[in-house]
């Protein structure tokens, strides 16, 4: 089986949000102090396409978009056990919007040619936009089944487990498809000494606009970024006093029953 | 000028009731279209009986598509039927719940209609220059909001569970109810739902509960998890969890709380052990008091907190809850 998974390059979402600003003379955010990390969404379809690659074999060849993309950060893919990286790497990728975005891959999706499923995050961190899989899967013209916990090929189909709000629906489809993979589908690998060292001697492919035959006078924005801000909290908290942890307690207790809370 | 004109909201519906959702996007959809002078309708697929209740909530016209094969929702087929009504009706702007179904609907139809979509909307504008829609969606898992316009039309967005008000019910309102005939192409049925499997949830449902207990990756077990328990039910409450409390199996992963989980504004939201990330703080944050308990001072929960008792929770929350017991 042949799986794509697109992930990308982010600010690290983990990181403590006082780190977090924006620079309003471009409107990118930024965490001081942290690295970029690979999006966590993304590992999980990562994780996804190991645990396939593990139960039915196959190759997985991630793509990944931006411009500066530092290798230790891209390759990690590679390190925790997928075979081939793709990097859409150029100024005129790195400022797309939720339909460019998607519209680009599809181009890279459409050049690698044979595959069986499609893999993305159900989200990104950064834009928490949550288009790209299903938007790529209709230029592709092919079925989309969002939030899998869980997936398991059998010949010419799938069967997956989507998460809902109450427990999961159990869905089939028919391949190639785009699946996105939500965190309920289990912990992402850490990459093992052996993966880094093997991961180390794969060269990452590079295909600029001209490779995919994108044209960026062709493709106009969808979406336009009016403004972008940090909402404000009113930080008013009251903290309980106690000699102890147990007094504290308790005093929070009398307090929230006074002021009829609880 | 665009060929698309006036607002629809997807109206969607459970043992015969509209959801709070829709009756939420019907509740901006009119403020919206009053702004513009224009109308406000609701799409129904499926369920007839919830025409009249999307009128009292709202809606000054009905598009409903009554077919007896449409009683279940499966993606697939009520996209293609959506995306019949759209091209019949051509609003100029759609509105649809950020739920399991709209959070893959919204996105796929926008791209049959050469736009895009902008999920999980917390404001709706009318941009008074351009008439264009100013929509306000959290992104960096919440640490900041962005405004976008969407350039092209129809305007497709989901909103966030409670975060417009619905409009009072009015029983006396009148609309006018329009069928549409939405033929099912089923070679264009790619996916299917072969089973809906259930979680139990135990007493109060989370989404329900005017308090809950929440506990995060500090609680570190299970057993930990009893304690949470022990306190929720006595509060005739739910529990809830962070991401990394569900990651690791200590309670099922429907109690998670947050931008990839539930999102829920009880009048009461405890935390125990849980730092605040901003991508939990998402689905939180419209809780009416929110109280933490957490050993770190600096913790982000405490910004949004109004009570808060720096400390062990391994200490707290037992004399907490022994003295809510006794008092």
């Amino acid at each position: 089986m042949n799986i794509i998974v697109c992930v990308k390059q982010v600010i690290d979402p983990e990181a403590p949000p006082a780190s977090f600003s924006i620079n309003t003379a471009n409107n990118k955010a930024e965490m001081k102090g942290a690295a970029p990390v690979i999006d966590p969404y993304g590992e999980y379809a990562v994780e996804a396409a190991l645990r396939l690659k593990e139960a039915v074999g196959g190759k997985i060849i991630i793509i990944t978009m931006g411009a500066n993309l530092l290798r230790e950060v891209v390759k990690k893919p590679l390190a925790m056990g997928a075979d081939e990286l793709i990097l859409l790497e150029d100024e005129a990728f790195a400022n797309l919007d939720g339909w460019q975005t998607a519209n680009t891959l599809a181009l890279a999706i459409k050049k690698k040619g044979e595959f069986d499923l499609v893999l993305c995050g159900r989200e990104a961190s950064d834009t928490n936009a949550g288009q790209t899989g299903p938007v790529i899967a209709e230029i592709l013209g092919i079925p989309c089944i969002v939030l899998a916990r869980k997936i398991e090929s059998n010949e010419d189909k799938v069967k997956i487990e989507r998460v809902n709000s109450s427990g999961y629906d159990v869905i089939e489809s028919v391949i190639p498809a785009v699946v996105t993979v939500s965190n309920e589908v289990g912990e992402p690998r850490y990459p093992t000494i052996k993966g880094i060292m093997a991961a180390k001697k794969i060269e990452p492919i590079i295909w600029k606009p001209a490779d995919i035959g994108y044209d960026s006078g062709a493709v106009k924005q969808r979406t336009k970024l009016q403004k972008l801000y940090q909402p404000e909290h009113e930080a008013k908290c009251e903290f309980t006093e106690g000699e102890t942890p147990e007094e504290m307690a308790v005093n929070l207790a009398v307090k929230l029953r006074e002021a009829k809370i609880l | 000028m665009s060929e698309y004109k006036g607002i629809v909201v997807y109206c969607e519906s459970r043992d015969g009731k509209i959801l709070p959702i829709s009756a939420e996007g019907l509740g901006i959809g009119k403020k919206l279209a009053d702004n513009l002078g224009q109308e406000v309708a609701a799409i129904i697929i499926g369920d007839k009986a919830v025409a009249q209740q999307t009128i009292a909530a709202g809606a000054d016209r009905v598009f409903l598509v009554d077919d007896a094969n449409l009683k279940e929702y499966q993606p697939d087929a009520y996209l293609n039927v959506l995306e019949k009504v759209i091209t019949q009706v051509k609003p100029q702007i759609i509105i649809m719940g950020q739920n399991d179904s709209g959070r893959e609907l919204a996105p796929r139809l926008a791209s049959r209609f050469n736009t895009v979509a902008t999920l999980d909307c917390v404001e709706l504008a009318v941009d008074s220059n351009s008439k264009k829609l100013l929509q306000t969606k959290p992104v960096y898992g919440g640490n900041a909001q962005a405004v976008f316009i969407t350039e092209t039309d129809p305007q497709i967005v989901t909103i966030r569970t409670k975060a417009f008000a619905p409009l009072a019910l009015d029983a006396l309102r009148k609309g006018e109810v329009v069928s549409v005939s939405a033929e099912l192409d089923e070679s264009k049925l790619k996916t299917k739902i072969i089973n809906r499997v259930e979680e139990e949830v135990v007493g109060i449902k989370l989404e329900d509960a005017p308090v809950v207990v929440a506990g995060g990756r500090g609680i570190g077990s299970t057993d930990g998890f009893k304690q949470i328990d022990e306190l929720a039910k006595l509060l005739k409450g739910a529990v809830g969890a962070s991401r990394p409390a569900c990651d690791n199996n200590w309670v099922s992963d429907t109690a998670q709380v947050g931008l990839t989980g539930k999102i829920i504004a009880p009048d009461v939201y405890i935390a125990v052990a849980i730092s605040g990330s901003s991508q939990h703080m998402s689905g939180c944050s419209g809780s009416k008091t929110i109280i933490a308990i957490n050993k770190d001072k600096e913790a982000n929960i405490f910004r949004h907190a109004r009570y808060g008792v720096v400390g062990d929770w391994k200490k707290v929350l037992p004399a907490f809850t022994q003295k809510l017991k006794e008092s």
